[in-house]
């Protein structure tokens, strides 16, 4: 009796699988207006994402623009030994990981803190208006950034530099002296993004259900332990998950920040320079495509599996927030 | 975002007015922290040029000056048809990324749509895998021929994956089923109800999204920086780009030729580059109460997801 039902469910994978194309016709026929639907973004999607896809070989190509992508020849790993023997991978790996993980060790704390002060102030209006003033930088763009930050550390105009002479400290040329900028770097990109990420974690705060909080009191717990018992353990899913969503984009970062804000100053570049910045340098600068295509291949690889791994790790915690 | 007191005062303990204080301290610190660079390059594009070349940006001017406006008027054109560009490609593109994200969005959301989940990969995909900057820089400039055009302007952000996903999502769950069932019983064809059902339920989702969008067209420098030459089509922020570029390189040239000359030193580069940033930021600063209120509540939407 099993026996034959497994046969019968065999072949009728059997027959399902032949007919496949049958079966799309057939649902193309019924729902006809909804696969009209999706064209114009599989359009999109095959211009963005898709035709570029097989542009990856061109890491293994010593291109040049009179053969381009096509009839360029084949060199092997060359780009590769060569991106791997100069350093300059090394470099790039490490800054763009460095910052990566300063950017989420911040972004874990600093907004979480923020946004419980927030919640606590005893004055509301008080608070939404410091809610809204932090959450400014967001909607500037990088150019103007890079001019907030010019007009901070200019060499001769700038205020730092001038209060700095004012103590009778020694005064900097910001953006010539790379070990300035591990810090000038995550601050800026703190001072963008914490109002952004403040307004993420209070709305998750507000939606916490308030009976926990008056069940506590009952209990005689303090407003410290309120906060450390209940809405940190409450956030907790959330921080995890938007964590998660940042460690697989480890391997890319915000162009702006390393190339506009720093001005593109080749002097502090060591501390400045990543995958992103050196893909684009390549490309559009010096004309060496071959390399930068060979960053970008090894970027997409890698990032390829860090995404993945981060959410089989979310799919884990979380099944509803994982990505696929 | 708010959140009434009243109701749950007995449970909800309130912190004490010592650590009250403590706390606004530290916020306002972290607020003027916020705000202090915007309100000084306000400052020194008003402040006279020699003051500034004398005593260095300072957040109250020694002699207030209009004269960097007024030296950018004078040259208006480019300024003007930098907001036109802008304009017109902050307005189609999001017109029509949000036409095409709720499309591809809806089809995803019908659970008697048989193949979603294929169509729906298609779109993670990407976020997984990218063939890169470069491969990508090929396709706009050597196959499509986009270089110089607004549709490399446009194009390149019209579809986020994520904002499918968030409008899916949203769609999935604040859509019944029963209601688009009701409308086909009812003989709506499936667009129909797509567009006087769906559309108008979706209207808050629609308008995040559509926040999201235009600032991020409003925002951009990256793409005519990859494909931009022509002085015509730059966007505000690349113009603003170009002008810092163009004050680099005269001071450096102006330096090496060992004296500034005589028109070099009547260019207020200073206050006016200051100025510049501040017709940039403008129109952000005024429709940000505007905006900021509706990101607070897509976010709040979004929650996760976003």
């Amino acid at each position: 009796m099993a026996k034959s039902f497994n046969k019968s469910l065999a072949n009728e994978q059997q027959i399902k699988k032949q007919s496949s194309i049958k079966n799309f016709c057939i649902e193309f026929k019924k729902n006809k207006v909804l696969f009209f639907m999706l064209i114009p973004g599989l359009i999109v999607l095959l211009i963005n994402n898709y035709l570029p896809m097989p542009g990856v070989l061109l890491a293994f190509k010593d291109y040049n623009y009179k053969d381009g992508f096509f009839k360029s020849a084949w060199c092997g790993f060359e780009n590769f030994k060569y991106l791997f023997m100069s350093g300059k991978a090394w470099t790039i790996t490490r800054n763009t990981i460095m910052y990566n993980v300063i950017f989420i060790i911040i972004s874990i704390t600093i907004p979480v803190a923020l946004a419980i002060i927030l919640n606590e102030l005893r004055n509301r209006k008080l608070a939404k208006f410091y809610q809204s003033v932090f959450f400014l930088p967001y909607f500037l763009s990088w150019v103007v950034v890079s001019y907030l930050v010019f007009a901070l550390l200019s060499s001769d105009m700038g205020v730092v530099n001038a209060a700095l002479s004012k103590l009778g400290l020694k005064t900097h040329n910001w953006y010539a002296e790379p070990k300035y900028w591990y810090f000038i770097i995550p601050f800026v990109n703190t001072w963008k993004w914490t109002g952004y990420d403040i307004v993420v974690y209070l709305a998750s705060i507000c939606g916490f259900d308030k009976s926990y909080y008056e069940a506590a009191a009952v209990d005689g717990a303090t407003k410290f332990q309120q906060i450390t018992k209940i809405t940190i353990p409450l956030l907790k899913p959330i921080i995890i998950i938007l964590t998660l969503l940042k460690v697989g984009k480890i391997f890319y970062s915000d162009f702006g920040l390393f190339y506009i804000v720093p001005k593109n100053s080749g002097a502090i570049n060591s501390a400045t320079d990543v995958i992103d910045t050196y893909v684009y340098r390549g490309l559009r600068e010096s004309a060496d495509v071959g390399m930068s295509a060979a960053a970008g291949f090894y970027q997409a690889i890698v990032g390829f599996i860090v995404v993945c791994t981060a959410n089989y790790i979310t799919k884990k915690i979380d099944k509803e927030n994982a990505l696929f | 975002m708010s959140k009434s007191k009243g109701n749950s005062k007995e449970g909800y303990l309130e912190i004490s007015r010592k650590s009250n204080i403590i706390f606004n301290i530290i916020l306002t610190i972290l607020a003027i922290m916020c705000i202090y660079p915007l309100i000084l390059v306000f400052m020194v594009s008003i402040t006279d040029e020699k003051m500034i070349s004398l005593y260095g940006y300072k957040l109250i001017p020694k002699k207030f000056s209009l004269y960097a406006y007024e030296y950018i008027i004078k040259d208006i054109g480019v300024v003007l048809r930098a907001y036109g560009t802008t304009a017109l490609v902050t307005l189609v593109g999001s017109l029509i990324s949000i036409v095409i994200i709720t499309m591809y969005a809806y089809p995803l959301s019908r659970k008697s749509f048989k193949y979603r989940n294929t169509f729906s990969f298609i779109v993670y995909f990407t976020m997984l895998f990218n063939g890169g900057l470069v491969p990508w820089y090929m396709v706009y400039a050597r196959f499509l021929h986009l270089k110089n055009s607004y549709w490399a302007l446009i194009i390149p952000a019209l579809l986020s994956p994520m904002y499918v996903l968030i409008m899916r999502t949203f769609f999935s769950t604040s859509i019944p089923d029963s209601l688009i069932e009701a409308a086909k019983i009812d003989g709506a064809g499936e667009f129909y109800t797509f567009c006087r059902i769906v559309i108008p339920l979706a209207k808050p989702a629609i308008a995040t999204i559509s926040l999201f969008n235009i600032l991020s067209y409003w925002n951009d420098w990256y793409l005519p920086l990859l494909f931009i030459t022509d002085e015509k089509k730059y966007t505000l922020q690349y113009l603003l780009y170009r002008v810092e570029k163009s004050i680099q390189y005269l001071s450096t040239s102006s330096q090496s030729a060992g004296n500034v000359s005589g028109a070099l030193a009547n260019i207020p580069s200073q206050s006016s580059r200051m100025a510049m940033a501040i017709i940039a930021i403008g129109p952000i600063i005024f429709a940000y109460p505007f905006f900021q209120k509706y990101f607070v509540q897509g976010l709040t939407i979004g929650a996760v997801k976003g």
